[in-house]
C-alpha cells in the first residue's frame, strides 16, 4: 500500500474515531458510534499492516490474536459492578504500550534526523516514556483501591508536596542529562532511571487520593493514556496516534472538571491529595435522633404517594439491590405512579457508572435522570428513597461552611414530602461526614441490608 | 403489666387514651391492656375493633381502676358531677397514671395524687426537644385544633376561602390573618392555604419566619427589634413597646381580614389579649375569630369560652376542645404517642415500666413519682432557635482566608494565559516546521475533542470512558510499524507492545458494546 494511501486510510479512521466519540450524545446513536469506532480500528490497523513499514507477520498476528483474545474475553465477563477495574486496568496497558513503543523507538537507530529536530525527537521519546510511565504505575495502584486490594484511605506522607517538586525537578535534570548523552549514542542510563521515577511518582499520587476522590482519578487517568497516545504519535510523526491521543485525552480531561465540579474540589487540590485534611473550623454538630421506619411502613407511604424519586449509590451496587430496585419501579410504575431515578455525577465509582448499572438491571434509561435535570423539582416530590448514597444527599454540604463536603452540589431530596434513607445501621458514610439528613423531620431511616429490605418492601407492595 | 384505658367523663370529651392499631403495638411490648366499655364509641371505634386485637373489656369503670397497674386518660383525673364518680378516688394507692395534668394550673390535684403515692407522667409536660417529638402529645393536638378552627370558622363563613372567576362573576379569595405561628398556627396556615385563601401569619419569634414562608403564607414584619424567643421553643412576654406595635398592625389588618385565628399562648400565664373590642368592631361584617386561646381566657377580649356568639357582627368562637371535635384522628395520635411514651418506658420490651429519671425525656414528663412532686423538672436544654454565637466566627475565618491572598483576583486570572502563551513563543522559536505540522494537528484535534466530549450526555460517561480506552489502543499503530525492525529486542518489545494495545482494543470495544446494549427505554 502505498504511503499516501495509507494517510488517507488514517485519515478516514480519524474520522470514524470523531463519529464514535460524537455517537455518544444520545443513548439512540450510541450503539452505532460504537460500530463507527470499530470500523476505524479495522481501517487503521489494516491499512499499517499492508504499508511498507511492515513486512514479517508472525509476531504481529500472534500478538494481535492473543491479545484480542484476553481483551474479549475480559469484556463478555466482567460485572457491571467492576468496570471502574477494567477501565483502570486498561488505562494501565495504553501507559504500559507507550512505554514499550518508547524503548522500541529509542532503540531503533534507522531514523537518521540531525540537530534540533533530532533534540526533539528524543524529548519526544522522554517525555512519552514520562507520561507512559506514570498511567501505566498509576492506573495499577487505581486498579488496586478499586478493586479494595489496597486500602482506599490516601497515603499521607510527610511533605509529601516536596517530594513531588523534587522527583518533578530530577526528571527535568535527567532529560537534560539523556539530552546530551543522545549526542553521543548514550542516553539509556537517565532514561532507565527517569522510567523508575515515573513509576514512583505514579504510585504516589494515586496513593495520596482517598476513596471518595476516586471518581476524578479513573477520568485523570483515562486523560494521560490518551496524552501518553499523543505523545507517542509526535514521537513516531503519525497523525492518527496525535488526534486519537488529543481527543481521548481532553475527553478525560474534561471527564475530570466534570467530577471535580460535582464534589466542588479543585482539580490540583485533588491530585495534591489528602481529601478533608485540612478543613477550616470544627463541624457543626449534628444533634437529634433519627426516626426508624418498617418496610410495611414504607410501603404504604409508596403506595400513597404519585410521584417518587429513587437515589442510588454505590452502596446500592454493593448490595446487589438493583435489580429488586427495579421490580419495585416496575410494579408502582403499573400503578400509574411516576417513578424516576436522581443521579449525582458522582454516584458509583467512576462517571456515568450508577447509569450503567441501573441500564444492568433493566431500568429505562427515559426515567433516569442527572442531578441538574431534577434538582429543581424536589418540591413536587412525594417520596425520596436514598439507597446506599450519603455524601451525596448531605444538606451541610450547602449550609455548613465548615463541612469537608461544603459547596458540593447535592440532591436537595430533603425539599420533598418525605425521604427514606435506606442504611445498614448508623454510620458515617465513605467521607466520614455526619449527615444531618438522618434526623430531619421529614426522614424516615430503614434499616438494614439494601436488598434485604428492598425485597421486604416489594413483598409488602405485592401483598 | 395491666394498662387500663377507662372512659372520659369529662362532659363533651370523645377522645380515647388507645386505639386498637396503637393497642396491638403496646401489647406486643408485653403489656396486657383493659378497657372500660363504650371507652372508644366517641371516636367512632367499637369494644369489638378493641377485642380483635385482644384487648381485655371491662363493663366497671371501678373495676378497671382497680385492676389496671397503670391507667391511660386523655383529661385529668376529675370529679363527675352526676355519676358520682371521682377519678382520684379510683386511682389505687400507689398506682400509676398517665394522662394530661396541667400540673401548673391544677395545684390541688397534684396534693391529692401525691397523697395516694401515685407515679403521674402528665403528657403536657412532654419536654420540647427532637428526641422526644414523637410523644409530644401537645404538638399532636394543637396540630388537630389549628385544621379544626380553619374548619369552624368555614362553616361560619358566608363566603368561598378560594377566589374563582365565574360565569356570574369574580368571587375573591378569603383573606385569613393566623397570630402565633406555633403547631396549631402552622397547620392552620397549611389548611387554610390548601382551601384557597390568602393567610398572613404573625408571629413575635423571628425564626418562624421560614416556616411561615416555606408554606407559601406572608410573614408580617414588624419594624421592630426584639428577640421574642423564649426557652425551649416558646414565645415570651413582650416589652409594652413591641406590644403597641404589635397592637397597630392587628388594628390595621383586622380592617382588611374576613378571618383571624389566634394561637398565641405564653407558657404559665393568661393568653395575651391581642384583638380588642374596638378592633372587633372595625372588623367587615360576618367575618370570624377563632379564638384557641379560650381555655386560657382567650386572645380576643369578647371570647366566651366554649361559646360561639356573635358580636358587632362578628363571629367569635370560642370552643376549647377543638381536637375533641375531631375525635377519632385525635385519639388516634394521642393513642401514639402514649405507645412511644410506653417504649420509652419499656427499653426491653417485657411489659414492666423503668420511670428512669436519669432519662431527660421521662424525667421531664413525670411530675409525680412514687408520692413525690417533681414537677417542675429542671428547664430543657435545647431550643429551636439557632444559636447564632457558633456560626459567626466561621464566617469571619472564611472572610481572613480569602484577605491572605496576596495576588489580586484580576491578575490571578491571567496567569494561566500569561505562562500558555510563552510557552508558545517557547516552542515557536525553536521548534522546526515538521514539528509545527503535528503540532497544529494535536491543538485542533484538542479543540475538536472538547466540542465533541461537551455533548456527551452524561448518562453515558462509563461508555465513553471504555470507548476512549479502546481507541486509545490505536498505540497499536506505533508497535506495529517497529514490529518488522532488523533488532529482534525492538521487535519483542514491539510485538509485547501489540499484544498489550489489542487487549485494549477487543476488550473496550466489545464492553462498549456490551453496555450500551444494556440502555433499553
Amino acid at each position: 500500500m502505498s504511503h499516501s494511501l495509507v494517510t488517507m486510510s488514517y485519515i478516514v479512521a480519524t474520522i470514524l474515531f470523531i463519529f464514535s466519540l460524537s455517537g455518544l450524545s444520545n443513548q439512540e446513536t450510541a450503539r452505532r458510534g460504537n460500530y463507527y469506532g470499530m470500523l476505524g480500528m479495522a481501517i487503521a490497523i489494516i491499512a499499517t499492516t499492508l504499508s511498507a513499514s511492515v513486512t514479517s507477520y508472525a509476531i504481529l498476528i500472534v500478538a494481535l490474536l492473543i491479545g484480542g483474545a484476553i481483551g474479549a474475553r475480559a469484556a463478555l465477563k466482567v460485572e457491571m459492578t467492576q468496570m471502574p477495574e477494567l477501565v483502570a486496568i486498561m488505562h494501565s496497558l495504553v501507559g504500559m504500550a507507550a512505554v514499550l513503543v518508547g524503548y522500541a523507538n529509542f532503540m531503533d537507530s534507522s531514523t537518521n534526523l540531525s540537530g534540533v529536530e533530532k533534540n526533539i525527537h528524543e524529548i519526544e521519546i522522554y517525555i512519552g516514556i514520562l507520561i507512559g510511565a506514570v498511567t501505566f504505575s498509576g492506573s495499577v495502584i487505581a486498579f488496586g483501591k478499586l478493586s479494595e486490594r489496597i486500602s482506599g484511605k490516601p497515603l499521607l506522607l510527610p511533605g509529601r508536596h516536596w517530594f513531588n517538586l523534587g522527583l518533578l525537578i530530577a526528571s527535568i535534570v535527567l532529560g537534560w542529562m539523556f539530552l546530551q548523552q543522545t549526542e553521543t549514542g548514550g542516553g539509556s542510563l537517565p532514561l532507565w532511571i527517569m522510567t523508575g521515577i515515573a513509576l514512583v511518582f505514579g504510585i504516589h499520587m494515586v496513593m495520596a487520593i482517598g476513596g471518595a476522590d476516586m471518581p476524578v482519578v479513573v477520568s485523570m487517568l483515562n486523560s494521560y493514556s490518551g496524552w501518553a497516545a499523543a505523545a507517542t504519535g509526535f514521537m513516531l510523526s503519525n497523525d492518527l496516534l496525535i488526534v486519537t491521543g488529543a481527543l481521548v485525552g481532553s475527553s478525560g480531561a474534561i471527564l475530570s472538571y466534570i467530577m471535580c465540579r460535582a464534589m466542588n474540589r479543585n482539580f490540583i487540590s485533588v491530585i495534591a491529595g489528602g481529601f478533608g485534611t485540612g478543613s477550616g473550623g470544627p463541624e457543626a454538630i449534628i444533634e437529634g435522633e433519627v426516626t426508624p421506619i418498617s418496610a410495611e411502613e414504607t410501603a404504604q407511604l409508596l403506595l400513597d404517594a404519585k410521584n417518587i424519586m429513587i437515589i442510588p449509590g454505590y452502596g446500592m451496587a454493593v448490595a446487589q439491590a438493583q435489580h429488586t430496585v427495579n421490580e419495585i419501579t416496575k410494579l408502582l410504575r403499573d400503578k400509574g405512579k411516576k417513578v424516576g431515578f436522581g443521579i449525582h455525577p458522582v454516584a458509583g465509582r467512576m462517571p456515568g457508572h450508577m447509569n450503567v448499572l441501573l441500564a444492568e438491571a433493566k431500568v429505562p434509561y427515559d426515567i433516569v435522570y442527572e442531578m441538574d435535570e431534577i434538582n429543581e423539582d424536589w418540591a413536587h416530590v412525594d417520596v425520596s428513597i436514598v439507597i446506599g448514597a450519603n455524601d451525596i444527599v448531605n444538606p451541610s454540604a450547602l449550609d455548613d461552611p465548615n463541612s469537608p463536603i461544603a459547596g458540593m452540589p447535592v440532591l436537595e431530596c430533603w425539599k420533598g414530602e418525605t425521604t427514606v434513607v435506606l442504611k445498614r445501621s448508623m454510620a458515617s458514610g465513605y467521607a466520614g461526614v455526619g449527615n444531618p439528613l438522618f434526623v430531619l423531620e421529614n426522614t424516615r431511616m430503614l434499616f438494614g441490608d439494601a436488598n434485604a429490605t428492598m425485597q421486604a418492601v416489594l413483598k409488602a407492595l405485592k401483598g | 403489666m395491666k394498662i387500663g384505658i377507662p372512659k372520659e367523663i369529662h362532659p363533651g370529651e370523645k377522645r380515647v387514651a388507645t386505639t386498637p392499631e396503637a393497642a396491638e403495638q403496646i401489647i406486643k411490648l408485653g403489656f396486657s391492656i383493659l378497657l372500660e366499655s363504650g371507652a372508644g364509641l366517641g371516636a367512632n371505634i367499637s369494644d369489638e375493633a378493641y377485642k380483635e386485637v385482644g384487648v381485655e373489656i371491662i363493663d366497671n369503670a371501678k373495676t378497671l381502676w382497680d385492676t389496671a397497674d397503670i391507667v391511660m386518660k386523655v383529661r385529668a383525673p376529675e370529679r363527675h358531677p352526676e355519676l358520682a364518680l371521682d377519678e382520684i378516688d379510683l386511682l389505687s394507692e400507689g398506682g400509676r397514671l398517665i394522662s394530661f395534668i396541667w400540673p401548673a394550673q391544677n395545684e390541688e390535684l397534684m396534693q391529692k395524687l401525691a397523697a395516694k403515692n401515685a407515679t403521674v407522667l402528665a403528657m403536657d409536660s412532654v419536654p420540647r426537644m427532637s428526641r422526644a417529638q414523637k410523644l409530644d402529645a401537645l404538638s399532636s393536638m394543637a396540630n388537630i385544633a389549628g385544621y379544626r378552627a380553619i374548619i369552624e370558622a368555614a362553616q361560619h363563613f358566608g363566603r368561598f376561602f378560594t377566589g374563582q372567576i365565574t360565569a356570574a362573576g369574580k368571587i375573591p379569595p378569603a383573606k385569613v390573618l393566623v397570630i402565633g405561628a406555633g403547631v396549631a398556627g402552622l397547620a392552620a396556615i397549611g389548611t387554610a392555604k390548601s382551601m384557597g385563601a390568602i393567610v398572613r401569619a404573625f408571629d413575635t419569634r423571628p425564626e418562624v419566619k421560614e416556616q411561615i414562608e416555606s408554606m407559601d403564607a406572608e410573614f408580617l414584619m414588624l419594624d421592630f427589634e426584639e428577640e421574642g424567643s423564649g426557652t425551649g421553643g416558646y414565645a415570651k412576654t413582650m416589652s409594652k413597646e413591641f406590644i403597641e406595635a404589635e397592637m397597630a398592625l392587628f388594628a390595621r389588618q383586622a380592617m382588611e381580614v374576613d378571618i383571624i385565628i389566634t394561637t398565641a399562648l405564653i407558657p404559665g400565664k393568661p393568653a395575651p389579649k391581642l384583638i380588642t373590642e374596638g378592633m372587633v368592631k372595625s372588623m367587615k361584617p360576618g367575618s370570624i375569630i377563632v379564638d384557641l386561646a379560650a381555655e386560657q381566657g382567650g386572645n380576643c377580649a369578647l371570647t366566651e369560652k366554649d361559646q360561639v356568639v356573635v358580636k358587632h357582627d362578628v363571629t367569635i368562637i370560642g370552643y376549647s376542645n377543638l381536637p375533641s371535635r375531631l375525635a377519632n384522628q385525635s385519639s388516634q395520635l394521642y393513642a401514639t404517642n402514649l405507645r412511644h411514651l410506653l417504649t420509652e418506658l419499656c427499653p426491653e420490651k417485657n411489659g414492666t415500666i423503668n420511670v428512669n429519671m436519669d432519662d431527660e425525656v421521662i424525667r421531664g414528663t413525670t411530675v409525680i413519682k412514687e408520692g413525690k412532686i417533681t414537677w417542675p423538672p429542671p428547664p430543657p436544654k435545647l431550643s429551636a432557635a439557632p444559636a447564632p454565637q457558633t456560626e459567626a466566627p466561621a464566617y469571619a475565618s472564611v472572610q481572613e482566608q480569602q484577605k491572605k491572598s496576596i495576588v489580586p483576583e484580576s491578575v490571578k486570572q491571567f496567569i494561566p494565559l500569561i505562562i500558555g502563551g510563552l510557552a508558545l513563543f517557547g516552542i515557536g522559536s525553536v521548534a522546526p516546521a515538521s514539528f509545527m505540522t503535528h503540532f497544529t494537528v494535536f491543538v485542533l484535534a484538542c479543540f475538536i475533542g472538547y466540542q465533541v466530549i461537551w455533548n456527551v450526555t452524561a448518562s453515558l460517561h462509563t461508555p465513553l470512558m471504555s470507548v476512549t480506552n479502546a481507541i486509545s489502543g490505536i498505540i497499536v499503530i506505533g508497535a506495529l510499524v517497529q514490529v518488522s525492525a532488523l533488532d529482534s529486542t525492538i521487535s519483542i518489545l514491539a510485538g509485547l507492545a501489540i499484544l498489550i494495545a489489542s487487549i485494549n482494543i477487543a476488550g473496550g470495544f466489545l464492553v462498549t458494546r456490551r453496555m450500551l446494549e444494556m440502555f433499553r427505554k
